[in-house]
């Protein structure tokens, strides 16, 4: 290492003021700080000792957190579309198949978000800052799997820009950088992200009969439209192809259509082990975002006018983006409601939004990112009021 | 009405190099210093003696112009050595070579009796002639207390919490007789009660055992249960417009001693401790003392931090520096300044952090750890939320009012609790903080803003 470190000093003094490559000089530091935990030592009046852990180690926390799904998504790809052209394919066949989808979208994400950061780090001369290792995982596995290249490209420096950068950076932000990203694509190319056609990719083969494509959330919004018990009609979905497609373990643990990283349950609550293991998500935010969404899905139960809304309620929690959305979305520390009891509001009222936009919403029956973003913006508004609440207490006991 | 609180919240930092409970014969200090930068809030300093003056022990040497009355008195006496002064002549150190016979400046004797029928005046008189009234701190604050002003109670913490804190059993031993005393003196400057809170895990060290006079509270839990401040939070936390004074149990001791013996005794036990120190152990010597003789030649390895205090709010002091007028404690640890191949990324157990990120198994690592002074990253913006909340036991929202302070937001900062805490509250914030900021500067600026406006 000794090596790494001399050319480190080596190259140094052109980064430096006055150096050739001055203004570069926070992609030096950048890519040392990377390499080498850097040898700053603690002043001389304060706390002498620090504790061990930095942002770099939380971020990849969350990244490590992420991998199942990514795993899981990628072998999903391959076997959705395997089962969609009818053909028999080996688990290797699989996987290759979906890697190869899966990730150049991955590659893009990282790539083009990290430049768009370095950019703006060397204009504004900051410090290169973690927090895109998450953002760029992020970005990949809430996309449909087989996005346009560009498109994630676009996307990425959009949710990057003005996602992130506008507000001053990493741990500015008001809105999740992914899902800006997300949300973009859909109000701006609604035809790539949504609809039946984009979650299962055929490449030049043609589907065999019966396929559709439909992600389970389209079929029960199907069925609510016209009529059909949902669980009806996503048992009837199955018969088309193979059995028990959109049966509740296979969407539990899915092998269903949908993002590559959000339809395995399963894969994304072993993230969210690992999150509130280390307690770097917040698990109150987790909980009450379940209990949101499940209890606004009995509600729903209770004033059922259509199908959709009589859907039983613990369909919600495995269908569409839900468990994605909470575990690695929602438990955004910097976009979320940052005090300890408004985070009891915060997810609550996202499971509530997510579970009214789907069943009301009459284009897109997927509510999740948007019931995000709206918190995002409220956030700050809860804890506006749990500020209050304490001052006000600090203000009832005293005496004068 | 006795009271046990018990805390939850808080972090125990587990470090190697505690002090062995037992007074180790280290080569005498030769020379002793008062450094004015140890009093917070000291103005003006204004020095009494000249280079060359021989002083004795109660001396007065320093006042600050702001706060006339209070003199500050050398521990020692000898002669005055040096008088060292950084930029723009701002004074920084009064060094004094001690003589080998301390001889004490005397002040008026009072008996057990007499202490009884002593006034409040003449009670406030004697302390700030014998130069211990720099031990009261006010708060809100945390500077030397005003003797004109009448706090509404004092509160003695009489336990440290601190890591490798040295045991006031120890410091105490044998000053039973004067500890009463200070407390009799010290509840004639207050119409409320005088509180003494100790650790409830612990036995009760003789020296409180019976003391007459006091309000005895109890605390329970982790690191910072010792701090006073948040003692007070949980039995009379601090409005705007109260005013409370603190007091060290060592200074209630030096208190009781100038009435019963009437001299300054500046004598105490100093805890010389850490991973990097041979023998860790008490050492008898005086405030100020010059800790080479207890450091050189006690080293394990060379490249290391001297810290006057705990790892947690203590300063940085050189090798040969002095031990600061409130601390009764010297840490060395190793230095950090060291790079780390994928030290952010790397597995390991054997690192202290109070985050379970760092590592799902630290938690097997159930012994002492060796820390260096580095920060293991660099400074960000506050990204993770709920980190400071799990170490700071009080009804306070900490990430909210650094941020008042860093916006400079004046009501805000009064409304979130700025009164109620001083930087040793949120040194453990400090510690656990990712982000790495500076959070008891961000205190200080805050208060110093506040006083001042």
């Amino acid at each position: 290492m000794k090596a790494l470190q001399n050319l480190f000093d080596k190259l140094k003094p052109n980064f430096e003021k006055g150096g050739k490559w001055e203004k570069f000089y926070t992609l030096y530091e950048g890519h040392r700080t990377i390499a080498f935990a850097p040898d700053i030592t603690t002043k001389a009046k304060g706390s002498q000792i620090k504790d061990a852990v930095d942002l770099k180690r939380v971020m990849i926390t969350v990244v490590i957190a992420m991998i199942p799904a990514l795993l899981f998504g990628i072998f999903n790809v391959g076997f959705q579309h395997f089962l969609a052209v009818g053909e028999e394919a080996t688990f290797l066949d699989q996987v290759l198949f979906g890697a190869m989808a899966v990730v150049p979208t991955l590659i893009v994400s990282y790539a083009i978000g990290l430049l768009t950061e370095f950019t703006f780090c060397v204009i504004r001369n900051h410090p290169i800052s973690e927090g895109f290792l998450v953002t760029g995982m992020l970005i990949a596995l809430v996309m449909p799997p087989y996005i346009p290249l560009w498109q994630v490209a676009l996307a990425t420096i959009f949710a990057v820009v003005i996602g992130k950068e506008v507000f001053g950076g990493t741990g500015m932000n008001i809105l999740n950088v992914a899902l800006t990203a997300r949300a973009f694509l859909y109000f701006a190319y609604p035809a790539q992200i949504s609809g039946d056609q984009v979650w299962t990719y055929l490449g030049d083969k043609a589907a065999v009969d019966g396929f559709s494509g439909a992600t389970a959330l389209s079929v029960a919004f199907q069925a609510g439209q016209s009529g059909e018990a949902v669980t009806t009609a996503l048992a009837a979905h199955n018969s088309a192809i193979g059995d028990s497609l959109y049966s509740f373990a296979n969407m539990f643990l899915g092998f269903i259509p949908g993002s590559i990283g959000e339809t395995s349950v399963l894969m994304i609550l072993l993230g969210a082990a690992v999150l509130v293991g280390t307690g770097v998500a917040s698990w109150k935010i987790i909980v009450s975002g379940f209990a949101g969404t499940y209890i606004m899905g009995l509600i729903m139960n209770a004033f059922a006018v259509n199908e959709f809304m009589a859907m039983p309620a613990h369909y919600h929690l495995v269908m569409g983006g839900v468990a994605f959305g909470i575990v690695f979305m929602a438990t955004d520390p910097v976009s979320a409601a940052q005090t300890e009891s408004g985070k009891w509001l915060y997810g609550l009222l996202i499971g509530f939004l997510t579970v009214i936009i789907r069943v009301t919403n009459p284009a897109y029956p997927e509510g999740i990112m948007l019931a995000v973003l709206l918190m995002n913006v409220f956030a700050p508004l809860i804890d506006f009021y749990v500020v209050k609440a304490n001052k006000k207490r600090r203000l009832q006991r005293a005496t004068v | 009405m006795s009271k046990l609180v018990k805390l939850k919240k808080g972090f125990d930092i587990k470090l190697a190099g505690k002090a062995e409970k037992q007074i180790e014969a280290f080569q005498p200090a030769q020379t002793f210093a008062i450094k004015p930068t140890d009093f917070v809030g000291m103005q003006r300093p204004k020095v009494l003696i000249k280079e060359g003056d021989t002083v004795k022990a109660g001396t007065p040497i320093l006042f600050d112009k702001k706060l006339e009355k209070v003199l500050y008195a050398a521990p020692v006496s000898g002669e005055i050595v040096e008088i060292k002064r950084g930029e723009k002549r701002k004074l920084l150190e009064i060094r004094i070579m001690a003589d080998k016979e301390v001889s004490y400046e005397t002040f008026d004797k009072f008996s057990d009796s007499d202490l009884k029928s002593l006034s409040k005046e003449q009670a406030t008189a004697q302390m700030l002639k014998g130069g211990v009234w720099p031990q009261i701190i006010q708060r809100p604050f945390g500077i030397v207390a005003n003797p004109d002003e009448e706090p509404k109670a004092i509160y003695i913490s009489g336990f440290d919490s601190h890591p490798l804190a040295p045991d006031y059993g120890v410091l105490l031993k044998g000053q039973e007789k004067f500890f009463q005393a200070g407390i009799s003196i010290l509840q004639k400057l207050t119409s409320g009660q005088v509180h003494l809170n100790l650790d409830a895990q612990s036995e009760v060290s003789p020296a409180y055992a019976g003391v007459q006079g006091v309000q005895v509270n109890k605390f329970e839990g982790p690191h910072p249960a010792g701090n006073v401040g948040v003692q007070i939070h949980h039995i009379d936390p601090i409005n705007k417009g109260d005013l409370v004074w603190t007091v060290n149990p060592y200074g209630v001791v030096q208190i009781g001693k100038l009435f019963l013996d009437g001299i300054l005794d500046a004598s105490k036990l100093v805890a010389i401790t850490g991973s990097e120190v041979n023998k860790a152990a008490y050492v008898k010597t005086y405030t100020g003392a010059n800790v080479s003789t207890f450091v050189r030649g006690n080293l394990k390895s060379e490249h290391v931090r001297v810290i006057s205090g705990n790892v947690l709010t203590g300063e940085k002091i050189a090798s040969d520096g002095y031990v600061g007028y409130y601390h009764h404690h010297i840490t060395v640890i190793p230095e950090g300044d060291y790079e780390e191949f994928l030290g952010w990324i790397k597995p390991t157990t054997s690192k202290l952090s109070f985050s379970k990120a760092l590592g799902l198994f630290s938690f097997l690592n159930k012994g002492e750890f060796k820390v260096d002074t580095n920060t293991h990253g660099e400074e960000r913006p506050f990204v993770v939320s709920g980190v400071f909340e799990k170490v700071l036991p009080m009804d306070i929202l900490p990430t909210y009012l650094f941020k008042a302070i860093i916006s400079e937001d004046f009501d805000e900062m009064e409304e979130l609790g700025l009164y109620e805490i001083i930087e040793e509250d949120v040194a453990l914030c400090e510690f656990v903080d990712p982000s790495k900021n500076d959070l008891q500067e961000i205190v200080r600026n805050g208060i110093e803003l506040l006083m001042y406006s």
